[in-house]
Order: C-alpha cells, then sequence, then structure tokens
C-alpha cells in the first residue's frame, strides 16, 4: 500500500521566509492545513469562552459579590455559550472531520478543495464578528457592548426596542456568516463521503468516523438551514421594520423558539455524534479488539439523525403547549436515549474481554463512556414534562448541558487531540502530563458540575448574577467554583504538553497505536497528496489486513 | 491491498461512484428546501394575523403569465443542456438565451408587481405581517432567481465566446438541477400565497 512516499514534499518550506508560509497557509486547499486551521482557531476560542465561564463562577463564588457588573454578566453568558457551541465544539469537530475524512476513505482530497477553504473562513470571519461586537457593538447610541440577549436570543428581548445598537446585529450576523460556512462543511463531508471513498470501500465497509460524519453532514443540512432562515427573518425585522417576531403587530415570539430550537436541540446530536464517532475509532484500537456491533452502530446512528429531529420543543416545556405537544416531545425525547443506549452497549461490548491499554485517549473515552451514561439519565429526567416545569430554566438544567458537551464532547475531543495528535504533527505527545490533564480535568469536570445539580434542585436559576444568603445555595456555589480552577490547571497542563511536543517530542513514525485504519499507512504528517497510490480496500480494518496476511479480516465480513 | 492482485485490479475495474457536482448540488438543494420550509411555515402561521390592510385578497392577482414562462424555461434549459450534450452547439446557445429571456421576464412580472403593491396598495415589508412575510418569501424566491439568471448569463457570455464545449453538458446539467428546484420552490410559493393564502 501507500506506505512508500515521494520526495518532492519532503518540506519544501526550508529556506522560505515566514511570511511566505503564512501566506501559503492562508491560501491553502488542502484538507489537512484546513483541518489543522480549524482546530487552532476553536482552541483560541476555547480559551476565550472559558475565561468568560471563569468569570461568571468568580461572580458567583458568594452571595451579593461585585466582581462584574449585572450588565457584564449577561453579556458574558451569551457570549460564553455563543463561543462554546458555534466557535469551539462546530469548528473543531468540523476540522477532525475535514482532516480525517479523506484520509480514513483513502482519498487525495475532499470533493471540493476551494468550498473547504470558503467554509473555513466564513466560519472564522463569523466569529471575528462576534468578537468585535466588542468594539462596535455600542452603535452611536451608546448602547452596551457585545450582545446579552442570551445564547438562544429570545423575541421581543432582539427587537430593536430592548436592544438598541449593534450588538444584537453582531450576533445575529455571526450566526448567520458561520451558518453558510457550516452549510458548505456539510456539502463538502456528504458529497467526498459518498463519492470519494478508494476502490473497495464500500458503505459497509468505511470506517465508523465516516458514517457518522455522513450523517452528521445531514443533519447540519436540514437544522443549520432553519437557523440561517431565523436569522433573516431577525435581520427583516431588525433593519426594516418586519413583524415576524413583533407580538404588537402580531407577531408571534414563540414562533421563534420553535425555529431556534428546531436548529438547537438537533445541533446537541450534530456536536455529539462525531464524538461518539472519536469514541468508535478510539476505543477499538485501545482494547485490541474490532468494534462490537458495527451494523448496529450504523443504524443506530442514522435512528439519532431521525428521532433528534422531532424533540425540539422539550425545550419549551414551560411556555405552554396543548397536553398532546407534550406528550409528544416527551416520548420522541425519551426515544432518543435507546439507540444512544445501544451505543453506549457496544462501545462496553467493544471492551468487553480485550486487552485493554490505558493510554491518554482511551481514559479520555472511558470518562466519556461514564459520564455520557450520566448526562443521558438526567435528559431522561428532564425530558418528563412534569419534572421539567419544575426545574426548566434552573441550575440543574445547567449542570445537564454540561454534562453533555464537556463530560461528553470536550473530553472525546481531548481523547481525539491525543489519538491523532502523532499523526497531525508527527511527534508523540508526552504520556505523563497527558494523564496529568486527564486527572485534573476529571477531579474539575467533577466538582464543578456533580454539585451544580444541586442548587438547580434547590431552586437556583440560571442567569441570575448574583443571590441571597441563606438559601442553601453557597457551599455549592463555593464547590462549583473551586472545580473551574482545576479544570484551568488541566487545560494549561494540554497547552504546555501541546507546545512541549510539537517542539521536542519523539518522532512517531506512521502507525504509533498499530492501528486500523487507512490514515494510519501513510507517513506522519502526511504528504500533500495523502496516499503515493490510492489504496484499494477489501475490509472494514484494511491495515489489519496487510499485517496479518494470514488471517485478514475480509474473509469473514 | 495485499489480498491478491487479482483482487485489486477486478475491485478497481468495477469501482464506480456517483459524480460529486450530483451529490453537491442535491446537498445544496436540501439545504435551500430546509431554508424555505421555515420561510413557508412562517407565512402559512401569520396567515390572516395581519391587524392592518391591506390584506392579501384586496391586492394579489394570480400572477398566470410570469408562472408559465418560468415553468417553461424548465423544459428550455434541459433542451439545451440535451442539445450540448448531442454537440450542437447552436442549439445549445439558441435555448439558453430563451431560458435566459423567460426567467427575465419571471422576474420583470415580480417587480412589476412590488412596484404596484408600494406605489399603488401602499404595501411595504413594514406595513403589515402580510407585508413582512410576503416579501420575504416571495423575495428569498426571486434571490435565487436572480442567483441562477446571473449563471445563465455568465454561461451565455461564455457561449457567445467560443468556449463550451459539448463536454460541458455535465456541469450544466448539474446547474439545471438548481434551475429546476428554483421552479419547484414556485410551484410550492404560488400554491401557498397566491391560492391558500388569498
Amino acid at each position: 500500500m501507500a506506505s512508500e512516499t515521494i520526495a518532492l514534499n519532503e518540506f519544501g518550506d526550508r529556506g522560505r521566509s515566514i511570511s511566505e508560509r503564512l501566506h501559503d497557509w492562508v491560501i491553502t486547499v488542502d484538507h489537512k492545513r484546513l483541518g489543522i486551521l480549524y482546530i487552532l482557531f476553536s482552541l483560541v476560542f476555547l480559551v476565550i469562552g472559558g475565561i468568560e465561564a471563569t468569570i461568571m463562577r468568580i461572580q458567583l463564588i458568594v452571595p451579593h459579590n461585585h466582581f462584574v457588573s449585572p450588565q457584564v454578566f449577561n453579556r458574558m453568558f451569551t457570549m460564553h455559550g455563543t463561543t462554546m457551541i458555534f466557535f469551539v465544539a462546530m469548528p473543531i469537530l468540523f476540522g477532525f472531520g475535514t482532516y480525517l475524512i479523506p484520509l480514513m476513505i483513502g482519498a487525495r482530497d475532499m470533493a471540493f478543495p476551494r468550498l473547504n477553504a470558503l467554509s473555513f473562513w466564513l466560519t472564522a470571519f463569523g466569529g471575528l464578528l462576534l468578537y468585535f461586537s466588542f468594539i462596535g457593538g455600542n452603535g452611536l447610541y451608546g448602547a452596551g457592548n457585545a450582545p446579552d440577549v442570551g445564547w438562544f436570543a429570545y423575541a421581543p428581548l432582539t427587537s430593536r426596542a430592548f436592544s438598541p445598537g449593534h450588538s444584537t446585529d453582531f450576533w445575529t450576523l455571526a450566526l448567520l456568516v458561520s451558518g453558510i460556512g457550516s452549510m458548505g462543511t456539510a456539502v463538502n463531508f456528504i458529497a467526498t463521503i459518498l463519492c470519494m471513498r478508494c476502490p473497495g470501500m464500500t458503505l459497509g465497509k468505511m470506517p465508523l468516523l465516516a458514517w457518522m460524519n455522513l450523517v452528521v453532514g445531514g443533519m447540519v443540512i436540514l437544522v443549520v438551514s432553519p437557523l440561517t432562515a431565523a436569522q433573516i427573518m431577525l435581520l427583516l425585522d431588525r433593519y426594516l421594520g418586519g413583524h415576524f417576531f413583533d407580538t404588537q403587530a402580531g407577531g408571534s415570539a414563540v414562533l421563534w423558539m420553535h425555529f431556534f430550537w428546531i436548529f438547537g436541540h438537533p445541533e446537541v446530536y450534530v456536536l455529539i455524534i462525531p464524538c461518539f464517532a472519536f469514541a468508535s475509532e478510539i476505543i477499538p484500537v485501545f482494547s485490541r479488539k474490532p468494534i462490537f456491533g458495527y451494523p448496529v452502530m450504523v443504524a443506530a446512528t442514522i435512528a439519532i439523525g431521525f428521532v433528534s429531529m422531532s424533540v425540539w420543543a422539550h425545550h419549551m416545556f414551560t411556555v405552554g403547549m396543548s397536553s398532546y405537544g407534550n406528550t409528544f416531545f416527551t416520548i420522541t425525547t425519551m426515544i432518543v436515549g435507546i439507540p444512544t443506549g445501544i451505543k453506549i452497549f457496544n462501545w462496553i461490548g467493544t471492551m468487553w474481554g480485550g486487552k485493554i491499554q490505558f493510554k491518554a485517549p482511551m481514559l479520555f473515552c472511558i470518562a466519556f463512556l461514564f459520564q455520557f451514561l450520566i448526562a443521558g439519565l438526567t435528559g431522561i429526567m428532564l425530558s418528563a414534562a412534569p419534572f421539567n416545569w419544575q426545574l426548566s430554566a434552573s441550575y440543574f438544567v445547567v449542570a445537564h448541558f454540561h454534562y453533555v458537551i464537556v463530560g461528553g464532547i470536550l473530553f472525546t475531543i481531548f481523547g481525539a487531540f491525543y489519538y491523532w495528535f502523532p499523526k497531525m504533527s508527527g511527534r508523540m505527545y508526552n504520556e505523563t502530563l497527558a494523564k496529568w490533564h486527564f486527572w485534573l480535568f476529571v477531579i474539575g469536570f467533577h466538582l464543578t458540575f456533580d454539585f451544580m445539580h444541586i442548587p438547580g434542585i434547590l431552586g437556583m436559576p440560571r442567569r441570575i448574577y448574583t443571590y441571597e444568603p441563606g438559601r442553601g445555595w453557597e457551599i455549592w456555589n463555593l464547590i462549583v467554583t473551586v472545580g473551574v480552577f482545576f479544570q484551568i490547571a488541566a487545560v494549561l497542563v494540554f497547552v504546555v504538553n501541546l507546545l512541549l511536543s510539537l517542539w521536542k517530542g519523539e518522532p512517531a513514525g506512521n502507525d504509533p497505536w498499530d492501528a486500523w485504519t487507512l490514515e494510519w499507512s501513510t507517513t506522519s504528517p502526511p504528504p500533500d497528496y495523502n496516499f503515493a497510490a490510492i489504496p484499494v480496500v477489501g475490509s472494514r480494518r484494511p491495515l489489519w489486513d496487510l499485517k496479518h496476511p494470514e488471517d485478514p479480516d475480509w474473509k469473514y465480513e | 491491498m495485499s489480498s491478491s492482485a487479482i483482487a485489486r485490479s477486478s475491485i478497481e475495474s468495477e469501482w464506480t461512484l456517483p459524480s460529486r457536482g450530483r451529490v453537491g448540488m442535491f446537498t445544496l438543494i436540501a439545504a435551500e428546501s430546509a431554508i424555505f420550509t421555515i420561510f413557508v411555515v412562517a407565512y402559512i402561521f401569520y396567515i390572516g394575523k395581519s391587524v392592518s390592510g391591506p390584506m392579501p385578497k384586496g391586492v394579489l392577482e394570480l400572477p398566470i403569465f410570469i408562472t408559465v414562462c418560468l415553468l417553461s424555461s424548465s423544459l428550455t434549459i434541459h433542451l439545451a443542456v440535451r442539445a450540448l450534450r448531442s454537440a450542437k452547439v447552436g442549439a445549445f446557445g439558441l435555448w439558453w438565451f430563451v431560458t435566459m429571456t423567460l426567467g427575465a421576464i419571471f422576474l420583470a412580472g415580480t417587480g412589476r408587481e412590488w412596484h404596484r403593491f408600494i406605489f399603488e396598495d401602499g404595501l411595504t415589508i413594514s406595513t403589515n405581517l402580510f407585508g413582512t412575510t410576503y416579501y420575504s418569501l416571495v423575495g428569498l424566491h426571486a434571490f435565487h432567481v436572480t442567483v441562477g439568471l446571473m449563471a445563465i448569463a455568465l454561461v451565455l457570455i461564455l457561449t457567445l465566446l467560443g468556449k463550451v464545449k459539448p463536454e460541458h453538458s455535465e456541469r450544466l446539467d448539474v446547474f439545471s438541477m438548481y434551475w429546476h428546484f428554483v421552479d419547484v420552490v414556485w410551484v410550492v410559493v404560488f400554491t401557498v400565497v397566491y391560492v391558500i393564502g388569498r
């Protein structure tokens, strides 16, 4: 196969000035460089979003705190949510997809390389637009910078009357622009996976990462577009005097909620399914067993994709719907638990009886399994409408979805980072530092988000900038904030590890994990053309076949 | 794969995959459909909810002529691509020009309707909910027609410069999928705005 490479690429970078190299990165259409750009962009925004979260937690550490004003607090939770969803989670997952999909399906690039570059730069521009609001949001009114309408920006808070100045415009334009970028990426993912597979790689032999990103691509197409449409409507309302969400002229604020959550809930699955994909690649390799129940995994992914489209109004139980609406959305929400449970069962089935290697990527995936299970269980609790009436918009909900997004999504992203770092950089990371990162983050995560459930049950609403003493919330808020500092320490260790390993990590070689998918058959980092000869595959684990010609997988599949 | 050289060559020779242009266009159309769905839902949801006039019944007239023009442009673009596939570049140019003319007539018809609404009936996007939903839905469609017309005009210029060859028929076929989509959307918009909403 393609282990031989042509030497012409061998770092043509030598002897070129920094500006020339930077220029290469700006004009690149190579999926690997764009993937890395996506990931670096997201890591920068991860730090920014993390700082915003820290500011909020410091403000809430004791009652009647005066660390920031209520206005700043509102901006912080709006920017934190918007940043983390649109400019951290989505682009980092798109980055991994952009980098890995062509390599895993044996292609030389994405189906539309220039569209790929356009999508990245649109996303990046969207992020800059959002943060430019700190400078330009005041407008001529002196009306406060940075959006403060919450990440789901309910009407009528976004109308001209309640959001003067430009801060809300920056919010809506940033999401519109990055949404168009996401649609471009989704088109590219689908076209690449369907049309660029190497010979022999039928749909049933694709790596699960490709399968799951195919489903994600379809979901992005169907759910980000409604958000884009809703943003256009909001812009029409704000700039041309439209009445879509203007209740005084007969418009409906509830319609915005529906449009937002038609996007907003499937979005959670848009974020978690690529993480399922990481787990489905990492767990088998470190358990030294093929994935358990491949076809069921594919079917469960598609089932999640379908069902998650019809659960959105569980965000709106407290808005007031008919009993039929409540029942429908309670049932559909609970049904999502079934295919998700099947997946957790299959990952455990993969580990069962395997020779498990507790390297950093695997540790993060194992933590993900436990934490995601708990996140799913609180999700089932919240899906019951009566329970939801009691706890909606409380810290219990905040704890629940951070359990999904941090405990599920961020943990697997860290796992994926360590797993593919040798491929992307050509160097091994430092395993000791990675373990420090893992344990500090586990401690910090559980201190923060386990204990965050309790003030929620005790009645602490989300988005309040301070609270009265004597309600029994103080100790829990203190513990939650202490956990944040463990998480900060963990991320610092992560960044140090990243820089140190880039600088003088040991050379990784082509295949440091003795893995089975095609990206490990080429050099680390891969050459511009990925594969000197396009590979031909006969099974789901082409490198296993290559390493074990006496007992190849294709005999059994 | 080193499985066997025979298997390798037989797999490679039989290996065919869908065209990425088609798949990409289908995906784009799916995304556009989702956007239009949201606008159509908003339109239907707000039928009869305007608190002040003018109302749809008083101003809307069935735009039969421009509808016929737009729908028949789907046929002419099909004929154009078919002509190009069989290497009749002249016939292609003619049908392509007819397509553009029909599309332009449609757009002019929409423009006339808007002019009448704004200057005679006093209906703008900020007048009432009907105005808001009408201009945004019909405008979103007209925007798609405009984008399509710009692409068609570009190809027409390239045709006149003699740069369009039979080997481009595949790409133009992919583009014609977009144009058909714009037509289908008009059928939906027509039904919702001019039939149900009146």
